[in-house]
């Protein structure tokens, strides 16, 4: 394509001072806002501290941007080109009924029994056992994730400006690791509320003016057409892109029947549930609102706007796939040389294409801001997530107790420094994947999918026993190891392709075996060990909770649009109505 | 800074959100005005369209809608607050 090379012949993206100008306005910004906070500690301490006086906007904004990482901006576009709009059953499928599950289901456990992390809960509920596995898991996690934002992270810096690969790595966590330390943790829920706008500002015109090149909803669905009957070796049939269901490009399988299947139970079922509803990342920020209700609605608010990121993601990348030149030749099953990672062009590069082949300098920059601030907020987020948890979780309950608390500030501190080196390593394996998502997915069957069925039996059968909190998780985690070993591309080269599933569709399998595992061996092993006495499972367990801990005896005054109830019944309604429509 | 009523509490002032959002996006509208009054419209890629101009009055508006709904609806800032400093999770944040 015709792209002007001004700064730089070896770059992707040719930015000019206008584009530095809005990047560099942002980051003055988010740094303003950190040094403002830590200068006027004594007013804005209660301001700053929490969402205690936010309003529930504000908390519903930043639960959604926690999430809107690099993960999801570039996986999503990149899923869309590939597969299409099956892509959005990550969204409508995949995350809005969790979302209003853990309203209106879970947050009152959560909140009620005071607990200050997830896996925290687990202590209280299962002991150190399947404390111990959760939060170690839980760790391991969020130092890929990490590894994953920081690659994606790296890969604009390299696009942008033409450095190796490895040097942006390490040059973009130096960055991030200064964004921890100066933004400060106060100003975090500001930085997601804020990048929420800058993102939206970002991606909403490269999406409207992308969708005017091509001619609009016809325009995009001819030109797919038309790609797909040129390849149909390599590209997937126009009205399975175009359509949600069945998804059969997305799961890989060859029936419709077992695809939707594949879509409700793996995806939206399992894998989703245990993504939103055991996250610590995104519970969290419900966990510190100021009371039972808002802790509810915090969710719920989000999956309003939830619903309509794949319009500002997938779309995008749907157009890319006609649009760019790349990567309509990836999708026909060429290789092309470049790419933001400098090893061939891919999937996770369509945006960075079609915003260097549509969108002017100035609202370049704008875009350009909106994904590095996405990336570095969204590995922040790892990043103090792995630290606490390593501090408080694990190095305090399980290595040196009952030190004072600057000496696990401390600790805190080497694991935030440790944590982005590690993840610099878990970039470069990052880099091996073609498709991010695949990557994720592949890890969330394995630590998550055993958690919310864990999660979900404990909070209501009182019955289940510490014993077997840990060897439901162990059991559940391992069997979906096994099954992505069995599958023929989960590990790469590593599987052996015994099972004839793969891509998404082995995720989904591999995730559902977990949660089926888990199920089963948690019950065999609850009848034969030694509950926990009931007096300990009050706030834990449904049955054992007055029904007053768990809801908010001021709510029925709030006008409908304000509980938590009328308010996820208007989300649902919402999510069927746009699973009609595509 | 921010303002000071009679009891001792405080509006969020500059602080509120919703000014950081409206400034921000508001200067953004500027720069990207600007950019579609004066700079190269780029048309080839746009598709004849004045994207950075459009984009500018809009963000413009929105800016200014923040802002005014951050005056009309000042948030109120409690002096005090029985919140312990720095508990664990908010590491997390």
């Amino acid at each position: 394509m015709a792209s002007p090379t001004v700064l730089a012949t070896d770059t992707i993206i040719s930015a000019h001072a206008v584009d530095y100008l809005i990047i560099a306005l942002y980051f003055a910004v988010v740094i303003g806002i950190g040094v403002i906070a830590r200068r006027q500690i004594s007013d804005s301490v209660d301001f700053f501290l929490s969402g205690r006086s936010l309003p529930a906007w504000v908390t519903g904004l930043a639960f959604i941007s926690a999430n809107l990482g690099a993960v999801e901006i570039m996986g999503m576009s990149a899923s869309g080109a590939e597969f299409g709009l099956p892509t959005v059953h990550y969204f409508w499928i995949g995350a809005i009924p969790a979302m209003l599950f853990l309203g209106v289901v879970m947050m009152p456990f959560y909140y009620g029994s005071k607990v200050r992390s997830v896996p925290e809960f687990m202590r209280r509920r299962f002991g150190t056992g399947a404390h111990l596995v959760n939060a170690t898991s839980f760790a391991v996690a969020q130092l890929l994730i990490a590894g994953i934002n920081l690659y994606l992270l790296g890969s604009i810096v390299h696009a942008l400006l033409g450095w190796p690969l490895w040097v942006a790595l390490i040059v973009a966590a130096a960055i991030v690791l200064s964004y921890i330390t100066l933004g400060g943790l106060s100003a975090a829920i500001y930085n997601e509320v804020l990048q929420f706008f800058v993102i939206v500002g970002g991606l909403l015109p490269l999406t409207l003016i992308g969708l005017h090149r091509v001619g609009w909803w016809s325009g995009l669905s001819d030109r797919i057409t038309a790609a797909a009957e040129a390849h149909p070796q390599d590209i997937a049939p126009a009205e399975q892109q175009l359509n949600s269901w069945p998804g059969l490009p997305l799961t890989g399988f060859d029936s419709s029947f077992l695809s939707v299947i594949g879509i409700v139970f793996g995806l939206g079922f399992v894998l989703s549930f245990g993504y939103w509803t055991t996250n610590f990342v995104e519970v969290q920020r419900a966990m510190a609102s100021n009371s039972i209700s808002s802790a509810r609605k915090t969710p719920i608010i989000g999956a309003f706007p939830k619903m309509f990121v794949p319009f500002i993601t997938i779309l995008p990348g749907m157009i890319a796939a006609v649009l760019v030149t790349e990567i309509g030749d990836i999708k026909s099953g060429q290789t092309v040389a470049g790419g933001a990672s400098g090893e061939g062009v891919k999937y996770n590069d369509s945006l960075l294409y079609l915003m260097r082949d549509i969108l002017p300098n100035g609202l370049l920059g704008l875009a350009i801001t909106g994904l590095l601030a996405a990336f570095m907020a969204g590995m922040a987020a790892n990043i103090s997530a792995f630290n606490t948890v390593l501090s408080y979780d694990l190095w305090q309950q399980y290595v040196v107790k009952d030190r004072d608390d600057d000496y696990y500030l401390w600790i805190g501190r080497v694991a935030t420094v440790a944590a982005t080196v590690i993840a610099i390593f878990t970039a470069g394996l990052a880099s091996n994947f073609s498709n991010i998502m695949q990557y994720l997915q592949t890890l969330f069957g394995f630590f998550n999918a055993p958690l919310f069925a864990t999660f979900i039996l404990g909070m209501f059968w009182k019955r289940m026993t510490a014993t077997a909190g840990w060897v439901g998780l162990v059991a559940g985690t391992a069997s979906a190891v096994i099954v992505a070993f069995l599958s023929e591309d989960s590990f790469g080269s590593a599987s052996t392709g015994t099972l004839a599933i793969s891509g998404q569709g082995a995720a989904f399998v591999a995730a559902g075996v977990a949660f089926v595992v888990d199920v089963g061996l948690s019950i065999v092993v609850s009848l034969v060990t030694a509950p926990k006495p009931v007096e300990e499972l009050r706030g834990l367990v449904y049955s054992e909770t007055p029904r007053e801990d768990l809801v908010d005896p001021d709510e029925a005054a709030h006008p409908w649009y304000q509980r938590t109830l009328p308010l996820a019944g208007v989300a649902l309604v919402m999510v069927v109505i746009l699973n009609g429509i595509f | 800074m921010s303002d000071t009523s009679t009891q001792g509490r405080h509006t969020a002032g500059i602080l509120d959100i919703r000014n950081i959002i409206g400034s921000l996006i508001g200067v953004y509208g500027v720069i990207l005005t600007l950019m579609g009054l004066f700079g190269d419209q780029e048309s080839d890629k746009t598709g004849d369209v004045n994207a950075n101009l459009w984009a500018g009055l809009v963000m413009i508006v929105v800016g200014l809608v923040f802002v005014t709904w951050a005056r009309l609806r000042p948030v109120v800032v409690p002096e005090h607050h029985d919140r312990p400093q720095g508990p664990p999770h908010d590491e997390a944040a």
